[in-house]
């Protein structure tokens, strides 16, 4: 089996375990300790920010300035008109000083 | 009509206003995943199969980074690893359903579909199959067309960088963290994160910034004395 196939089927399995996994193993606790609660509160913003982390330190001026507008744009907006927003300074950067 | 299709369609109306709200999102995986190597029929299998978007992009970010396909399903596992308190939640409102039902819904618990399932159960809505399954096919069908479609355009690019196309990613995860800023101890998760990501970038390199920024930010909450979100 290729790589790719590979990374999709796996990926399908291990979302698949997250999703069904959570009522055959935490409903089996009376409640869920504290500690887990938080630790697993986390799991996504500790990822995600880890994953963009690199970006910050790589990024140049107009990358950072595109993510500071989808930064700020997100404390008052929705997802989407907060990317959009994001997205179009990259796009205006990118096509006057690159 | 019968009273399950009325169920059903009432699913579909509830989860409309969301899904087009994403269907941007949707259209956006597709043109990345081809922009990073993926064919058209790989991208519309992702979508189709795993059916969670953030940790799709994850994917794929990670896949054009020639990272090890294990560590990419990790990495996916780690995003949708929220999914276990859906599940919990969800799996209490649904124990009386068939097993097939239950295996279905399971499939399509996605965010919006958690969401909008919890709200409708809190307003004294009974979940009934029909409703929960309408609900996830206004998420699930236009998801994986946009795949596809997105896909299709994205092959017609010619200049993907000067589109930005190489940066959108961060852009959108960017706006997946502050989404979780009124999460108990989201400041001090996110520094965390970011210090030790950036720390094992410059000195083990990629892929570890991932693992180990993760794990700095999580060891930190479960350290924290569990504060209440604000």
């Amino acid at each position: 089996m290729n790589e790719t196939a590979l990374i999709i089927l796996g990926g399908a399995l291990a979302t698949y375990a997250s999703r069904a996994g959570g009522h055959l193993v935490l409903s089996r606790l009376k409640a869920v300790p504290p500690r887990l609660e938080s630790a697993l509160d986390a799991v996504p913003a500790a990822v995600l920010t880890a994953i963009v982390a690199p970006s910050l330190l790589t990024g140049g001026p107009i990358e950072l300035l595109s993510l500071a507008v989808a930064g700020m744009a997100s404390l008052r907006f929705a997802a989407l008109p907060s990317f959009l927003a994001g997205a179009a300074m990259l796009m205006a950067g990118r096509a006057l000083f690159v | 009509m019968s009273s399950a299709n009325s169920e059903f369609l009432a699913g579909l109306k509830a989860g409309m206003p969301i899904a087009l709200s994403v269907a941007p999102f949707g259209l956006l995986f597709g043109a990345l995943a081809v922009d990073n190597g993926m064919s058209i029929g790989e991208a519309v299998a992702m979508s189709g199969l795993v059916f969670a978007g953030a940790s799709q992009m994850v994917g794929l970010e990670l896949f054009g980074q020639r990272i090890a396909p294990w560590l990419i399903v990790l990495s996916i596992f780690a995003v949708n690893f929220r999914h276990v308190l859906y599940s919990a939640a969800i799996g209490r409102r649904i124990a009386h359903w068939s097993g097939a039902q239950q295996a279905l819904a399971f499939f399509l618990l996605t965010d919006p579909q958690f969401a909008v399932a919890e709200a409708g159960a809190d307003a004294g809505r009974r979940l009934t199959p029909p409703w929960y399954f309408g609900l996830g096919a206004a998420f699930y069908f236009p998801w994986v067309a946009e795949t596809g479609i997105g896909a299709w355009f994205g092959r017609l690019i010619e200049n993907p960088k000067g589109l930005g196309l190489d940066f959108l990613l961060p852009i959108y995860f960017l706006g997946l963290v502050m989404g979780f800023r009124r999460r108990a101890n989201w400041l001090p998760v996110v520094v965390a994160s970011a210090a030790a990501a950036a720390a094992a970038v410059a000195s083990i390199g990629s892929p570890w910034h991932v693992t180990l920024g993760a794990i700095a930010g999580v060891a930190l909450a479960a350290a924290l004395p569990p504060a209440r979100a604000q």
